[in-house]
């Protein structure tokens, strides 16, 4: 029986399908699509905290719109990946609570400071850009709800990527004091931006079961190649210098080579130390508790209203198909 | 018993003429939170003109490890496609 539902999983990522979440699937694969989604569920909620600092600071009213649409998409990639997290047979509440326990992680890079505006500009273009080229090959991935999540979130993540160019070309071509913070956030956004695409391909324990099921389709070195080649050129139309003197095209490889990449600074935050994890944390757990009067409210009103509006409404819906 | 709020399935029309397709899912504790959040979470850019919200309980599915005997007595009815039967070259409209 066993063999007989291996078989046809394997079938299915041989002829390049979907797994959908009602298929029969190794509870291996399950597990780590579970731990891959929340992780990433988490990271676009956490990730609305270094940007949301700047909101009540940014410069206009143009930019500080422009900064809540982007947090609020953040909020928005949260949700559409915890509900295909949740198709997996896990409960958000569960997802939520192994987060605030530390049990599961978010990325790294987000216990960064975002110590200037321009910081904000280094976020959209570096951070989001290195998203980006994650994201996409996420795409194509092997489980159906993964890959339609991901579809929407690169849509999205195209504005996110353009408005910090924009903000940081523009500091860029404006006074001395705004083009040096403008370098300055590059200088230090960098060489975290590159760490995001995990370690290097012989140091990534993981990769090679998730290649063989699709779940990743490149690997982590190919993908961060990938944004180097991209980003090179961009750098230098905005008028900015990236922080690494031995980065420069390999006409042989038809590449940019990079200098080498601090790893032990890498495993430092990832493992609890870098500069804002402690209060990435507490800043995420206290907005849930102070949030709970508002759930249980909206659980008291729907009990107390809830059965007859709802049914009325279904009714109504039903008669217009 | 779940912690979660209920789920519910979201359909959004993107545009008169057109059936509401599935767009996701959203946790609300009852319809008319489901359509605000639904709408916040997946009209953020004009994506529709309305939005249903089906509790996710009332569905009813069929079974992908159904898929083969379930579907199969539409696999050997060639004779519903038009491409089943030969028409001579010169008739036309047809």
């Amino acid at each position: 029986m066993e063999s007989g539902l291996t078989a046809g999983f394997e079938r299915l990522l041989a002829t390049d399908q979907r797994i959908e979440p009602r298929d029969w699937m190794p509870e291996a694969y399950r597990a780590t699509l579970i731990r891959q989604i929340a992780q990433h569920a988490h990271s676009e909620i956490i990730g609305m905290q270094p940007e949301g600092n700047w909101i009540g600071r940014a410069p206009s009213l143009r930019r500080k719109a422009i900064l809540i649409a982007k947090v609020q998409d953040e909020a928005g990639h949260g949700l559409y990946l915890y509900s295909a997290c949740e198709t997996l047979g896990v409960q958000r509440a569960d997802l939520l609570d192994l987060l605030h326990s530390g049990q599961q992680k978010y990325s790294s890079i987000f216990n960064y400071p975002t110590l200037s505006w321009a910081d904000i500009g280094a976020i959209g273009w570096l951070v989001d850009g290195a998203a980006i080229t994650n994201q996409v090959a996420l795409c194509h991935c092997s489980y159906g709800p993964y890959a339609r999540a991901m579809v929407r979130i690169c849509k999205e993540e195209s504005f996110h990527q353009r408005q910090g160019f924009d903000l940081l070309s523009t500091l860029a071509h404006g006074t001395p004091a705004q083009r040096a913070m403008a370098q300055d956030a590059v200088d230090r956004w960098w060489w975290p931006s590159l760490m995001m695409f995990g370690p290097p391909d012989d140091a990534s324990p993981h990769s090679a079961q998730s290649m063989a099921w699709r779940i990743k389709r490149h690997s982590n070195d190919e993908l961060r190649q990938k944004f180097v080649d991209i980003v090179v050129p961009q750098a230098a139309a905005a008028g900015l210098t990236l922080p690494d003197p031995e980065l420069r095209w390999n006409e042989e490889r038809g590449h940019y080579d990079i200098g080498a990449i601090d790893w032990a600074e890498f495993w430092h935050v990832v493992n609890g130390a870098g500069p804002c994890n402690r209060q990435r944390m507490e800043r995420r757990t206290r907005a849930h508790e102070e949030g709970r009067w508002v759930r249980e409210a909206a659980v008291a009103h729907a009990a107390k209203h809830g059965e007859r509006s709802g049914a009325g409404q279904a009714s109504r819906a039903g008669a217009a198909a | 018993m779940s912690r979660d709020w209920p789920l519910w399935e979201v359909f959004v029309r993107s545009r008169r003429g057109l059936s509401h397709i599935h767009a996701g899912s959203v946790h609300a504790p009852d319809a008319q939170m489901a359509l605000r959040n639904a709408r916040d979470l997946y009209t953020r850019r004009q994506e529709g003109v309305s939005i249903w919200v089906v509790p996710s309980a009332a569905v009813t599915a069929s079974s992908p490890d159904e898929k083969d005997p379930f579907f199969a007595p539409a696999a050997d009815k060639a004779y519903r496609h038009p491409t089943f039967y030969d028409i001579p070259s010169e008739v036309q409209h047809l």
